[in-house]
């Protein structure tokens, strides 16, 4: 099993180490747990060790127009400065991953891919360079925390000065802590703001001990990846492997935002055009007591088969049961049953996401 | 109160007929949100599951240490579940009135043992 450079503090923060995607990584922490976990990220902040995803840097002339190749989204209008949100499909259609572009300059880009999918992506990118691209596969040495919640920006402003803290959105800078290279990003994945703050795996836990005693005073407690799916689950985000797979058609998915069919040409963009979307992703609340989880069957009132769900659990911000579902496209009714242990359960059609912050 | 347990984590007071989850399952489950549980005068039987907790994380099942009917059914868990993770050992669940003497089960002693492992 793989560790990362986080490994020692965290289990020494009292974190309940599990694996995932072949890495231990917390699921909660011993003194808070999930739901209080849960509500720092959404009240202060939280602390997330999120090494485990994969960064893939190419570089050169042609980076650029393999990326516009490799992926649905349109990096045309993505400056220097800015990130992007994309799905990489494969020859079918299908969702080969969700990742985050990133433009360091005309010639360089970083890819963020998810860590189960990491060796898979790295292959599928550097088999379809064109031109003159450079790849390179830095997962092994990079690390990433996730600082998330209200309280990030009077965190990060304790020490990165004011002048390179990405001030939009999906916007990172590149700057100097301590004279080691970081990467701050405004990003994340739990419905707050945040940064997701890049660095080479030596640097690391100096890191996060900067983080630790900024973050303390402003309420700030390590996060595991039990209050990391609750978070994004609210937030609507859709995780790989669960919302979708290879089989899953980048347009059954409601991220069209993110797809660019009118973008010259892309892998997989012949098989969309040629294939309607069959399935589409809904928000459900449980009217009935009880709760909705992953592959539970689902069925119109006139109790048809009609999909499954994909996500689902109690929410703490929200106070309820909700998930997120894949149904047959043609299915508008506003209510269904969710078949949970033998017992069909009703549940309402609730628009996405579920969460919203106050901007 | 004497409580024995079952391995699968579920204590029995014997003077009570009284069945609920131990503080070593309440800890390893997490914050409990949901309980499931049978009606009075549903059957059980030792061993058999007759209920579901449900964590954030995922379900368990609950097994019953004796066979006999239910008697009573604790419904302040309906909307209060997070009692089992604040006082395991008061968040009853059930209350049976057995067909049978419990049969099997572990002492304190015992059950402290098999989880110290």
């Amino acid at each position: 099993m793989l560790r990362t450079p986080f490994y020692h503090k965290l289990v020494a923060l009292g974190g309940r180490m599990v694996d995932f995607a072949g890495y231990e990584l917390p699921v909660q922490f011993e003194g808070a747990g999930v739901i209080a976990e849960h509500n720092a990220v959404r009240q202060k902040a939280g602390l997330f060790d999120v090494s485990h995803m994969g960064e893939i840097w190419l570089r050169g002339k042609d980076a650029f127009n393999t990326i516009q190749n490799l992926v649905t989204n349109d990096i045309t209008t993505l400056k220097e400065g800015g990130v992007r949100y994309s799905l990489l499909p494969n020859e079918n259609g299908g969702v080969k991953d969700d990742i985050l572009i990133y433009r360091v300059g005309a010639e360089e880009y970083l890819i963020v891919v998810n860590a189960a999918n990491m060796q898979k992506d790295a292959d599928w990118i550097e088999s379809h360079l064109l031109g003159n691209t450079q790849f390179e596969n830095a997962s092994a040495k990079t690390s990433q925390l996730a600082l998330q919640g209200p309280a990030s920006l009077q965190i990060i402003r304790e020490f990165i000065s004011e002048t390179d803290i990405p001030s939009k959105y999906y916007t990172f800078t590149s700057t100097l802590l301590e004279n080691e290279k970081i990467l701050i990003s405004r990003t994340g994945y739990t419905g707050e703001d945040g940064f997701e703050l890049y660095c080479a795996n030596p640097f690391a836990e100096r890191l996060f001990d900067i983080l630790m005693e900024h973050g303390s005073k402003y309420g700030m407690i390590p996060a595991g990846l039990g209050a990391r799916d609750t978070l994004r689950l609210e937030a609507a985000m859709p995780l790989y492997g669960h919302e979708m797979n290879e089989e899953t058609l980048c347009h059954e998915l409601g991220l069209d935002f993110a797809i660019k069919m009118n973008k010259a040409n892309f892998i997989g963009k012949k098989a969309l055009e040629e294939n309607q979307a069959q399935f589409k992703r809904l928000g459900i609340k449980m009217i009935d007591r009880g709760i909705a989880r992953e592959h539970c069957p689902i069925f119109d009132t006139a109790g048809n088969p009609i999909g499954h769900v994909t996500s689902g659990t109690h929410c703490p911000t929200l106070g309820h049961a909700v998930g997120m579902i894949r149904v047959t496209k043609d299915f508008n009714d506003s209510t269904l049953l969710v078949e949970v242990r033998n017992r069909k359960l009703r549940a309402e059609v609730i628009p996405l996401p579920f969460y919203k912050r106050n901007k | 109160m004497e409580r024995k347990f079952l391995k699968t984590h579920e204590w029995y007071c014997e003077k009570c007929n009284k069945i609920g989850i131990s503080d070593y399952a309440q800890h390893e489950l997490g914050d409990i949100v949901y309980v499931e549980l049978p009606s009075v005068g549903d059957p059980v039987e030792a061993g058999k599951a007759f209920g579901n907790v449900e964590s954030v994380k995922g379900v368990s099942e609950v097994f019953s240490p004796v066979s006999g009917t239910v008697a009573e059914v604790n419904t302040d868990l309906e909307s209060q579940p997070e009692l089992i993770n604040q006082a395991p050992y008061d968040a009853w669940m059930i209350k049976v009135t057995p067909s049978a003497p419990a049969e099997g089960l572990l002492s304190e002693e015992e059950y402290q043992k098999l989880i110290a492992k």
